[in-house]
């Protein structure tokens, strides 16, 4: 019978034909844990009686979510999770040459196509851009993944989404998978795998991609993935950090079914508070005041987003009342930003710059939101109290309608912003 | 492995995501001690201090969807929360309340049926969650044998425990 790519993946390091609906066990490629899920992990590793894990080269640390340590307790945490990967002979990179997990592994070679990767956060599908099979899960489960190098699924069933038609300019990533989102709604693809095709993705660069990938579980996804095409294999090639052998789905794979987004007449999107599938485009939204805008996350903190921004910054101002905070993904974003002169764009418009850190879309630090404040923001999740108070309020974009609503002041399309160029 | 839990139901909508089950800015600990104070907070300001022992939270679909974080069900636990009936579950919560020992329930007709306040019995032996007050009774799904696998042997860390034990001797 022919295999979806999740089934495809998967078929490769499990105990049994994975059938959908039944358990496997599978082997892990890579397990990584962050500054918060891992001292739950470890202590939950020391629990089992594990001593060592089952392959350093393949268990990592990446302290990225409350780095710069924010606080004491913060700090120690990322002390205790990084003395723990020092003292395994673990992957571990320190805060500076850190990024944001999901940004940077695939940038290190450490997600490759036709793996399976195991993450302690839920954006951890962000690898099913490259065509692994790559989850999330909590700290005991990775805490078991680093003892034993395996784990058990249930084999999803897979639902296809095409985008089909031509691309208007300003569409990104995040647009679509706001379309996506506004279609199937925040469970619409349960414990399913979601496979992205169509003509619109032959030609998507790997930046949207990863944004797309990236926010598959707020579809409640188990994998968002992509085939891995030339654009891919071109990308990850010559970043392997191991050898790999791309997985790709079969003719006439049984797909759950198959959901067709249109995209010729989009124009950009948003996510209302307090849901992503409260989706409409940001020419509808009305009068939206905002207090603070921030572009970055592993949604979309990537160099294509940063030059969307610095495409309606350049030559503008951020509004007087508003405080917008931009924050590369990793280091190799942040270098190439600043050699690109995204930086000085952002820093002459009266940005905030800052160094790679989950910080404010998790409501950690680095811009959070007080009581009745309403933040413009290109991360991935706008629920009640996401960035801040419960009583603040998240609006989800792309990086074009985020920087446009920073120098408007309000919600903005960028054709409002960008009239003038 | 024989349970009967006692409690009334505290009942939320679907989509109850991780971040009012605990706010990522209290997620510089794991001690559910501490993460108990604010669980549920997003959505009732007072519930840890207004919830008692064996107390059931009620939902719809999708319970714990959002972050991968095992807080949320650790949270719950220290609230002393009983356990959760939901319609349905987040993949991810689903893992992490087996792994920790969180009790949790799959019945969308009790998810339904019940009310604010409702005295509830749960038997885990005879997966019934019965509604005291008026005696209706709700059957709830087994879990897969492999899962009740986990669940038996009081968690993941057990679990894995054995299976360790039985390599080194293999």
């Amino acid at each position: 019978m022919a295999m979806t790519l999740a089934q495809a993946i998967l078929s490769r390091k499990s105990d049994k034909a994975p059938e959908e609906g039944t358990l496997c066990r599978v082997r892990v490629d890579l397990a990584f844990a962050n500054d918060i899920t891992g001292p739950p992990a470890i202590r939950s590793f020391k629990e089992m009686g594990a001593e060592k894990v089952f392959d350093p080269a393949r268990c990592a640390v990446l302290p990225d979510h409350f780095t710069p340590n924010k606080d004491i307790a913060a700090a120690e945490q990322a002390k205790e999770a990084r003395d723990f990967a020092l003292e395994q002979g673990m992957l571990y990179w320190e805060q500076g040459r850190v990024g944001i997990e999901h940004a940077f592994l695939p940038e290190q070679g450490h997600i490759l196509p036709g793996e399976i990767i195991l993450g302690a956060d839920s954006h951890t599908c962000t690898g099913g851009a490259l065509g692994a099979f790559a989850t999330g899960v909590g700290s005991t489960d990775l805490a078991a993944l680093w003892a034993l190098g395996e784990t058990w699924f249930r084999v999803p069933s897979t639902i296809k989404v095409r985008f089909e038609g031509e691309k208007p300019e300003n569409i990104g990533g995040k647009d679509l998978i706001l379309a996506l989102l506004s279609l199937i709604g925040v469970q619409g693809a349960r414990y399913k795998a979601l496979e992205f095709s169509g003509e619109v993705v032959e030609r998507l660069p790997m930046d949207d991609r990863f944004t797309i990938a990236n926010m598959a579980v707020e579809t409640g996804a188990k994998a968002g993935l992509f085939a891995p095409d030339k654009t891919a294999l071109d990308w990850v090639t010559p970043r392997a950090a191991r050898s790999f052998e791309p997985a790709f789905p079969e003719r006439g794979a049984p797909y759950e079914k198959e959901i067709l987004v249109e995209v010729s007449e989009m124009t950009p999107l948003v996510a209302l508070p307090h849901s992503p599938a409260n989706v409409r485009p940001a020419l509808e939204v009305g009068p939206m005041p905002v207090d603070q805008v921030f572009i970055g996350s592993c949604t979309n903190g990537r160099l294509t987003d940063l030059e969307q921004a610095a495409r309606v910054l350049r030559g503008r101002e951020v509004h007087p009342s508003v405080r917008c905070v931009v924050i590369p993904a990793s280091r190799e974003i942040f270098a190439d930003a600043l050699r690109l002169g995204f930086i000085d764009t952002f820093i002459q418009a009266g940005a905030v710059v800052c160094t790679p850190t989950c910080g404010p879309c998790i409501g950690g630090h680095m811009g959070i939101l007080a009581k009745g404040e309403r933040c413009v923001s290109t991360s991935n999740r706008n629920f009640v109290g996401r960035m801040g108070d419960a009583g603040s309020e998240v609006v989800l974009s792309g990086p074009l309608v985020a920087a446009a609503s920073a120098v408007a002041g309000r919600v903005a399309d960028p054709s409002e912003v960008l009239a003038n160029d | 492995m024989t349970r009967t839990i006692t409690g009334k139901a505290w009942v939320f909508g679907d989509d109850v995501d991780t971040d009012v089950i605990i706010p990522a800015r209290y997620l510089v600990t794991s001690d559910p001690r501490i993460l108990e104070k604010h669980c549920m907070e997003g959505l009732v300001p007072d519930f840890s201090t207004r919830v008692a022992p064996g107390d059931f939270i009620v939902a719809g679909e999708n319970f714990g969807c959002g972050s991968s974080r095992e807080h949320a069900p650790l949270a719950l636990k220290g609230a002393g929360c009983g356990g959760v009936i939901a319609a349905s579950y987040a993949r991810i919560f689903f893992r992490n309340a087996i792994n920790v020992g969180l009790p949790i329930f799959e019945c969308p007709e009790a998810s339904k049926a019940i009310a604010e306040g409702d005295a509830l019995e749960v038997d885990t032996s005879s997966g019934t969650i019965t509604m005291t007050g008026i005696g209706e009774v709700f059957h709830f799904s087994p879990f897969p044998p492999f899962i009740e696998e986990i669940v038996a042997a009081g968690g993941l860390v057990p679990f894995v425990r054995e299976e360790l034990e039985r390599r080194k001797t293999r």
